[in-house]
């Protein structure tokens, strides 16, 4: 045929390995050059933002403490942002996320301290309204057909006004249980840190080398092993370093008591991180989300549910949301009415686009949300220490949020014209 | 199967919306291995027919068989049962997934409570290679990386991946450069040698020309003409286009012309 002459033309790959990590580099940039461009800046913004910090605060941004205080401000933020990304991959916005945290906060400050419930009860009613809340937006976006942009303005509005009902008069209604306290102030044993880090870079290593092995079985194109090899090896020293600095004594050199090892907060974003991202990119109903974001009328003409699918993702945004609420609880022993409000959803949605996530639907990973939230909280954590004017890090988080959806907007140009 | 018993056979179809009668006692067969054309010009009624074949809606009245026994076909799911599959001009594919996840979108095969990527895209894999197609790089590529030809291959495949019996193509290759459509047609005359039935619609009468085995001729709303494409020149399947009748071919003088007044 004389297409054969054409230079897209070339034969579907025979079965045999990705020829290496110079090879593998190539596809990757290849990709990236396409549009596909990922977490790519994300993670190049946060080590540059990181250097920076350091060559001008070096003495106080790179101290332990900081470290771990850094976990501890982006993990409300990081969890907010998963649920986030499920509304987001649709094309959709939740933009009362944050007052649904908030209000989730409330019930769990009002169950376990004024009415004496034991936390997995408080915990359990926190989640289920949650669900209620996503539960009802999805309902009035998917089957009523409200844009998600007026139906959850209004339910900012709404949640607002709910939360300073159910906290009441009071204002502020402290968090004195112990396990509820524990997740955002206590740390793990040392021992358990490092058998944490060596279970996910095994766990890794392991449902990696898996796949490759099903993939040659089956005689398609595998990844090479000498790129296994490098990715792990990466993991292991990230993972090794991280769980190494975190398990420093981080206590002021005359203080009494010892503080250290990995906050508990750590396994609970990594139990998300993973189960989540399982969901998404390993079930159907993860490929039909993505389908929905891709090609709305495609998606239903192939028998997907789109409307149930829709408000499955609105209810797993607020029961996030709820989760997020309870770390902001425990972080700050208490509820008030301005528990998940001022700039909390701002910060989660700024953080779900700069991990790379797509605004236009159909693109972005959970892991989106841990890359983004930590680059909001090193901006947060870092620049008070050069400066102690606040106007000037609302402006430049503003700006890395517009680079972020630039990037975002040209990428999809670029992967729009590629298909020429 | 003989090519004695069309694959697809409608007789009497009728279709109306409203006051608009837009189907009139339709007859068409189409036999597998063939490519049947549908030809007619805007309005004529060739989207009704598909999409009544395709179990988007039901027809009024009339019968339809399918491998020589009566059906009635209620719902596209229906349709796909029966191993009909429809490729629709906007190939409804999803830019943001690779070409093995949409030829699986909405039928993903699974094991357990995942995914089977590798039994997906061993299989694609294999469909694609008995199409002969040699223009993809690599099936975990992204669709929006895709020229028009590439993914109006990928939506011929998929259509194709389900054992299907018959594959209804609407203009396949409308948005296509000269290559690239040349690419198509091939591909389409080899679904009908791998002995499937298909249905062409199309505007373009080189297109027609060149791959058809079969012309089917509606004018509004009426089967003009079906005949075999070597007994027909191009310009009488253009005068049955526009007129609904060439020579002998085609509808009866009045009918034609009282046609033509509604």
């Amino acid at each position: 045929m004389s297409a054969l002459q054409q230079p897209t033309d070339v034969d579907v790959p025979a079965a045999g390995d990705t020829a290496g990590i110079g090879q593998a580099m190539r596809d990757y940039w290849a990709r990236v050059r396409g549009g596909d461009i990922g977490s790519l800046p994300a993670v190049l913004g946060l080590i540059a933002l990181v250097i920076l910090f350091s060559v001008l605060e070096g003495s106080t941004f790179l101290s332990i403490f900081n470290f771990a205080n850094l976990i501890n401000q982006s993990a409300a933020i990081i969890v907010l942002a998963m649920g986030l990304i499920f509304v987001l991959l649709l094309g959709e916005i939740d933009l009362s996320a944050g007052y649904a945290a908030g209000t989730a906060a409330a019930v769990l400050a009002v169950t376990l301290t004024n009415w004496g419930w034991s936390w997995p009860l408080a915990l359990a009613a926190a989640l289920v309204t949650g669900m209620v809340i996503g539960f009802v937006i999805g309902l009035l976006v998917a089957r009523l057909g409200i844009p998600s942009f007026v139906v959850t303005l209004a339910m900012f509005l709404a949640l607002q006004g709910l939360m300073l009902l159910i906290i009441g008069e009071g204002g502020t209604i402290p968090i004195r249980d112990d396990a509820i306290l524990v997740i955002m102030n206590g740390n793990m044993p040392v021992w358990l840190g490092w058998l944490l880090a060596l279970v996910i870079v095994a766990g890794f290593a392991l449902s990696t080398f898996l796949a490759i092995r099903r993939r040659r079985k089956a005689g398609l194109p595998a990844e090479a092993m000498s790129v296994w090899l490098v990715k792990v090896l990466a993991l292991a020293v990230l993972i090794g370093v991280a769980t190494y600095l975190l398990n420093q004594e981080r206590q002021l050199p005359n203080a009494k008591i010892v503080i250290q090892g990995v906050p508990w907060v750590v396994p609970v974003i990594l139990v998300l991180l993973v189960g989540l991202t399982f969901i998404l990119q390993r079930t159907g109903f993860g490929r039909h989300v993505y389908a929905v974001g891709g090609n709305r009328e495609a998606a239903r003409r192939s028998g997907i549910n789109v409307k149930g699918l829709m408000i499955t993702c609105f209810i797993f945004c607020s029961t996030l949301a709820a989760v997020a609420g309870v770390l902001l609880a425990s972080r700050d022993n208490s509820v008030s009415p301005t528990t998940g409000g001022a700039q909390t959803l701002l910060f989660a949605v700024g953080a779900a686009v700069i991990g790379g996530t797509s605004l236009f639907g159909g693109r972005g990973k959970i892991r989106d949300a841990v890359i983004g939230g930590l680059v909001i909280a090193v901006i947060a954590n870092g620049l008070p220490l050069i400066t102690q004017q606040s106007g000037i890090q609302f402006v430049v988080t503003g700006l890395v949020l517009l680079v972020a959806a630039s990037v975002d907007a040209i990428s999809r140009r670029k992967a729009a014209a590629s298909g020429a | 199967m003989t090519t004695d018993t069309p694959l697809l056979s409608l007789r009497g179809i009728n279709k109306s919306f409203g006051p608009v009668h837009v189907l009139r006692d339709v007859d068409l067969d189409v036999r597998a291995g063939r490519v049947t054309a549908l030809v007619g010009d805007n309005g004529a009624g060739k989207s009704t027919l598909i999409k009544g074949v395709a179990g988007i809606y039901p027809f009024d009245s009339g019968q339809v068989m399918f491998e020589g026994a009566p059906v009635s076909i209620g719902g596209p799911k229906q349709a796909n049962a029966l191993g009909i599959e429809v490729v629709y001009q906007d190939l409804a594919l999803c830019d943001n997934l690779d070409v093995v996840h949409n030829m699986f979108l909405g039928r993903e095969m699974k094991s357990g409570v995942t995914l089977d990527e590798t039994a997906m895209e061993k299989r694609a894999g294999e469909t694609l290679k008995g199409l002969s197609v040699r223009t993809l790089k690599s099936l975990r590529q992204q669709v929006s990386s895709l020229s028009g030809g590439q993914r109006q291959t990928v939506a011929i495949a998929r259509a194709v991946l389900w054992n299907s019996k018959l594959v209804i193509l609407d203009e396949p290759t409308a948005a296509l450069g000269v290559a690239q459509t040349e690419q198509v047609l091939a591909l389409v005359r080899r679904l009908a040698d791998n002995g499937l039935g298909v249905i062409l619609i199309s505007h373009n009468m080189n297109d027609v020309a060149a791959v058809a085995d079969d012309i089917a001729c509606l004018y509004l709303g009426r089967m003009a003409a079906q005949v075999e494409a070597s007994t027909v020149d191009n310009r009488q399947v253009v005068e049955l286009i526009t007129t609904g009748r060439s020579g002998d071919l085609g509808l009866q003088p009045e009918v034609a012309a009282a046609g033509g007044v509604a």
